[in-house]
């Protein structure tokens, strides 16, 4: 059965049996990642492009492995953020790289909405591989893989999403896919950091962190970006890692097991305590393995829908 | 030349007429008789037989962007009034968030001289403070004694409150509005209403306290100084009752509201459409329920389009870049007639007060009447023509609208005023 959509531009609206279709096909590919010769055939003869208007190693590399390892040609097309507004437009290039015959794109962009208005220019399949601050697609569904990899199953599970929830796009595919899923979400944080009518999507919001451990089966702790605005939406570092961050004395607090993911990289000492990130390295670096085969799945299953 | 107008239905609620089976006869852009006109009698007339047609005064838009000086790519005074006539106005206010801004005599007498020779008459708004900078007040005196009639910072709120009141105090020995649009700077900036849609679409938001903070604040202010307050383009629910208890205890507030914030909500931002990023930003259903009973009950007074060219190249960009405005000269008549009238929200007659007296009277400028010896100045309406807007047929320079394609139930057919003639695309000097 394949996809229903050619796209993958976020998982809001996405089925279950999609969902339930890249979480299994990801399982297959993460076999194939044990092994010593690491390459399938599979997309051989496919151009895909990395098009990267914001900074991103992590994602970006992921990408290309997987693409690497589909056997796919991949183009690297990163373009520093002050030249969005000036100079060659967004349209032109596009125009420029569809030009070049390619058939997927997977696109990175500070501006939300920015895969949705690829579609309209361009025939390849896009990927979000980040939006503003709107979906990041393949990184909920790595970790709905997580968690099911760990936890064996995602349906009724109790999953909070921890930190600021309002400026990350990780949170919003994790809320859309996991209620997809049939795990019961909420979301824990600064209330400036939580959005107005959040409720409306059918989530819980926790302003305490240890109601949240106590409460719930999984926290995905997302990462304080320091750099960023965010600063401006708490009072000092110590202040939200005293109220929000994960501690060995809070978990011991509650005594029971809680699985902690983490999109990385950590801020040791902020959003999760030195110790406790230690005990987490193991899961953290399978999530880093689990997104290769996540976007392997990805690309697999639209590269071969046409 | 003479021009018979045959069969019409006159309209005028300030006149209180209202008469079918009308024939007027125009003798060199003069009303010369109304009543019965035997078409042989009068040699060499031309004749418009406007059957099913009525004739009210002529329409005015009080918040129109000409973008001249300075953006005449996307728009020229000439252009722009082209779009006005076709859209069925005589008349528009051209606000002052032009490259410089309108706030010095020069500009003002440039864009009247520009416009003198065309059948829209323009009004011009100028700047509250130089260059719209909130800093110091721009020359008033200077800017009313070129022809402006009302002020304005367009496009932001006057900065502070002290400036505001300055503005208020300073604008009163002309008695004419200070023009605002609300918004709070510091919880501006976001690219759409803040609410679950704002959330789901990851577009960073405007709350609607934004806008009804400035609503309160110039409200106050105005009741305080004495001044005169017209709140364009109102949005929220909030800013409506506020601008009609301010109302009730008689302060001097006037509001306007766009026909996209009448007709539109944020859930069709879905589509991350440029041409649905205005600010304003579109709201919710209960804003516009809210809006529909301010239109009702007169707490608005007018129908405003914020016509806002903009060049495809810059709409052409990702929803958080793109600039904010949509046209919207040529679809007002069409969307007020097909959401207000024909839904039975407000009357013809309230229609006719909102779009062509009251923005008149706002601005103090003479509404036009109907009788032997004035100049003609009417908007021929067809309230019942179903038709399909298509964006490609705008007489504007720019194509921003989000409503092409739209249908639409009624529209303006034509307007007389200054001598000049546009009827289903044909104009004439009469």
């Amino acid at each position: 059965m394949p996809l229903s959509s050619r796209h993958l531009l976020g998982l809001q609206g996405v089925p279950k049996e999609d969902i339930q279709l890249i979480l299994d096909t990801a399982s297959t590919f993460r076999e194939v990642l044990e092994r010593p010769i690491k390459r399938v055939p599979t997309l051989q003869g496919k151009t895909i492009v990395n098009l990267f208007y914001e900074n991103s190693t992590r994602t970006r590399i992921s990408f290309e492995l997987a693409e690497k390892r589909l056997s796919a040609d991949s183009i690297n097309f990163a373009v520093s953020a002050s030249s969005v507004s000036k100079g060659e437009s967004f349209k032109d290039t596009i125009k420029n790289i569809e030009a070049m015959k390619v058939d997927m794109v997977v696109v990175r962009h500070s501006a939300a909405g920015t895969p949705l208005y690829l579609t309209n220019i361009s025939d390849a399949n896009i990927i979000n591989a980040g939006d503003g601050i709107h979906e990041h697609p393949t990184q909920g569904l790595l970790d709905m893989y997580s968690i099911r990899e760990k936890l064996r199953k995602i349906e009724g599970l109790k999953v909070c999403i921890v930190g600021d929830v309002a400026h990350s796009r990780v949170a919003l595919s994790n809320i859309y896919g996991l209620k997809t899923m049939g795990a019961d979400v909420s979301v824990c944080g600064p209330s400036t950091m939580i959005p107005r009518n959040i409720e409306d999507l059918g989530v819980k919001v926790i302003y305490n962190i240890d109601e949240a451990i106590q409460e719930n089966d999984v926290l995905n702790v997302l990462r304080i970006q320091l750099e960023r605005k965010a600063r401006e939406y708490f009072p000092s570092i110590r202040e939200y890692a005293k109220y929000f961050g994960i501690t060995e004395e809070r978990l011991e607090k509650n005594g029971k097991d809680i699985l902690i993911l983490h999109p990385g990289p950590i801020n040791r000492g902020v959003e999760i305590s030195s110790g406790v990130a230690d005990g987490l390295h193991q899961i953290i670096l399978k999530q880093v393995t689990n997104g290769v085969a996540i976007r392997m799945a990805v690309l697999y299953l639209l590269g071969t829908l046409n | 030349m003479k021009v018979i107008l045959k069969n019409v239905s006159l309209f005028h609620p300030a006149q209180k007429i209202d008469e079918k089976g009308i024939d007027i006869l125009l003798t060199d852009g003069v009303i010369s008789k109304i009543g019965k006109i035997k078409a042989e009698e009068i040699s060499g007339a031309k004749i418009f037989d406007l059957t099913n047609k009525h004739i009210v005064p002529g329409f005015f838009d009080m918040h129109v962007h000409l973008r001249e000086p300075g953006r005449e790519d996307e728009e020229t005074v000439i252009t722009g009034c082209n779009a006005a006539a076709n859209g069925g106005f005589t008349g528009i206010a051209c606000m002052p968030n032009t490259e410089p801004a309108i706030d010095s005599a020069e500009i003002v007498t440039f864009i009247k001289e520009k416009s003198k020779d065309h059948l829209v008459d323009v009004e011009v708004i100028g700047a509250a403070t130089l260059d719209r900078k909130g800093e110091y007040i721009s020359p008033m005196a200077e800017l009313y004694e070129a022809g402006a009639v009302g002020f304005s910072d367009d496009g932001v709120a006057i900065k502070t409150a002290g400036i505001l009141k300055r503005a208020f105090e300073y604008s009163k020995m002309y008695n004419v509005p200070i023009i605002e649009h609300c918004e709070d700077e510091t919880l501006a900036g976001g690219a759409m209403n803040e609410g679950i849609n704002s959330t789901m679409l990851g577009l960073p938001p405007i709350p609607s306290v934004a806008e009804e903070l400035i609503v309160i604040r110039d409200i106050m202010l105005a009741e305080y100084t004495g001044g005169k307050i017209h709140i364009a383009h109102i949005s929220t629910k909030k800013s409506v009752e506020m601008v009609r208890e301010a109302k009730r205890k008689g302060i001097a507030v006037t509001s306007e509201v766009t026909p996209h914030h009448f007709t539109l909500i944020d859930d069709s931002l879905k589509s991350y459409d440029t041409n649905l990023k205005m600010n304003p930003p579109l709201r919710t259903r209960a804003d516009i329920d809210e809006i529909l009973l301010g239109l009702q009950d007169g707490t608005i007074d007018c129908i405003s389009s914020d016509h806002a060219p903009h060049s495809a190249e810059e709409k052409e960009a990702e929803f958080e870049h793109a600039p904010n405005g949509i046209t919207g000269l040529e679809t007002q008549v069409g969307l007020a007639l097909t959401e207000l009238y024909h839904k039975k929200v407000i009357t013809l007659e309230q229609l006719i007060e909102k779009m062509a007296i009251n923005p008149r009277k706002i601005l103090n400028l003479p509404v036009p009447s109907i009788e032997v010896g004035q100049i003609a100045n009417f908007t021929i309406l067809d309230l019942n023509e179903i038709f399909t807007f298509d964006i490609s047929k705008s007489k504007s320079k720019s194509k921003n609208s989000p409503f092409d394609k739209r249908l639409l139930t009624g529209r303006a057919i034509g307007v007389i005023n200054n001598c000049k003639l546009f009827y289903q695309d044909e104009f004439l000097i009469l």
